[in-house]
């Protein structure tokens, strides 16, 4: 089965970013496809490569970065929504003349159209929120 | 079309579960996890509400169950407890997946 | 090899302004609207108060988007499914909400409504057809 998964919440503030993940974990675990993990709303947080969680707490940016690279998941953040909410890689910063990026590893901005075409391609999306 | 409805949020705290008893139907599954496993504790305000969906079937996500405290004999009557492969299973088995945050 | 078309439901259940849901999943509707799937909206719960008329952001410094809604007819999204029982709990009718339209090209370009009242039992058949489910 191909899967696409939509994160619609940050990281710690919210379960959503844990449940998507376990997820996505126990469906390539199964042997399914995940074709795309779309983050939405304050999802696009969970892209930003400047988190410092306490050592004795899941790092899930890191963690989400790693299963990309494990699994070559396309790890995909909204750019209207990044835009707003200041998650900014090498292009968006030279677009937007920002002094900085701080996209994390294995995540890509992109606009809507890739969680629609993840929509008619996927055989279930599965949106974790709040 | 068999839909797989998931709730994760507490149902004292938001509608989402009572806004999904009230779409799911026969023959549909309700996977309750975080917050959500609250509405699957037996003697709760909720209790009757999922009782009376007929032909609905409950699930409850072991992990969250267990990080709340609530044991496994403390459930309604019904509900099975799955973890997240069972997760993925019951989104691959049903045709589709209805999320109420 | 080509692909079918998909019925998509985006689902509204939340208030506009007080979160950012309701802008940004009419975002996603916008966007989708150029993939020529088979498109319909459902407000319910407090997803209603999306389309209530007269929304006037000038004094809380809001983009006011509920003009969107209206040119939503012009990117063929046409079917705007709202609860019946949701308009009723909120004190609602359908006079309070804006007048959305379409014009169909294949009736002369008759003017349509757009939103559909509808029961609970009415939107759970019409939830139960559809083919992928937004949530926001």
């Amino acid at each position: 089965m191909k899967f696409a998964i939509q994160v619609n919440e940050g990281p710690y503030q919210h379960q959503a970013t844990d449940s998507a993940y376990h997820f996505t974990k126990a469906a390539l675990a199964a042997g399914h496809e995940v074709m795309r993990v779309f983050f939405y709303h304050d999802g696009v947080n969970n892209g930003t490569c400047l988190t410092t969680p306490p050592q004795d707490d899941r790092n899930i940016v890191n963690r989400w970065s790693e299963l990309a690279k494990a699994h070559d998941l396309d790890l995909v953040v909204c750019v209207a929504a990044a835009q707003r909410r200041g998650i900014v890689d090498e292009g968006e910063m030279q677009r937007n003349s920002k002094s900085a990026q701080n996209i994390a590893d294995g995540f890509r901005i992109s606009g809507l159209g890739q969680l629609i075409e993840a929509g008619v391609q996927s055989d279930r999306l599965v949106v974790f929120g709040d | 079309m068999s839909t797989l409805h998931t709730v994760n949020k507490s149902p004292f705290e938001k509608s989402s579960m009572a806004s999904c008893l009230r779409y799911a139907k026969e023959g549909h599954s309700v996977l309750m996890y975080e917050d959500g496993v609250y509405a699957a504790v037996k003697g709760t305000a909720v209790a009757d509400k999922l009782k009376a969906a007929s032909g609905v079937k409950f699930y409850a996500l072991g992990s969250d169950l267990k990080s709340r405290g609530i044991a496994e004999d403390k459930l309604l009557e019904g509900v099975e407890v799955v973890d997240y492969s069972g997760f993925v299973n019951l989104a691959a088995e049903n045709d589709k997946v209805q999320a109420w945050v | 090899m080509s692909e079918s078309i998909k019925k998509f439901m985006y689902l509204n259940r939340r208030a506009p302004y007080g979160t950012i849901y309701a802008w940004e999943s009419l975002e996603v509707v916008l966007i989708g609207a150029a993939f020529d799937q088979d498109v319909s909206l459902a407000f319910l719960d407090d997803g209603v108060f999306q389309l209530v008329d007269g929304q006037d952001t000038s004094d809380s410094d809001i983009k006011n988007f509920s003009s969107t809604y209206k040119a939503l007819g012009d990117y063929d999204v046409t079917k705007l499914y709202v609860e019946k029982e949701s308009l009723e709990e909120r004190g609602l009718t359908l006079d309070d909400l804006m007048p959305l339209t379409w014009e169909d090209e294949d009736d002369d370009w008759a003017e349509k409504d757009s939103i559909r009242l509808v029961s609970r039992a009415e939107l759970a058949d019409i939830m139960d057809e559809q083919d992928v489910h937004f949530s926001f």
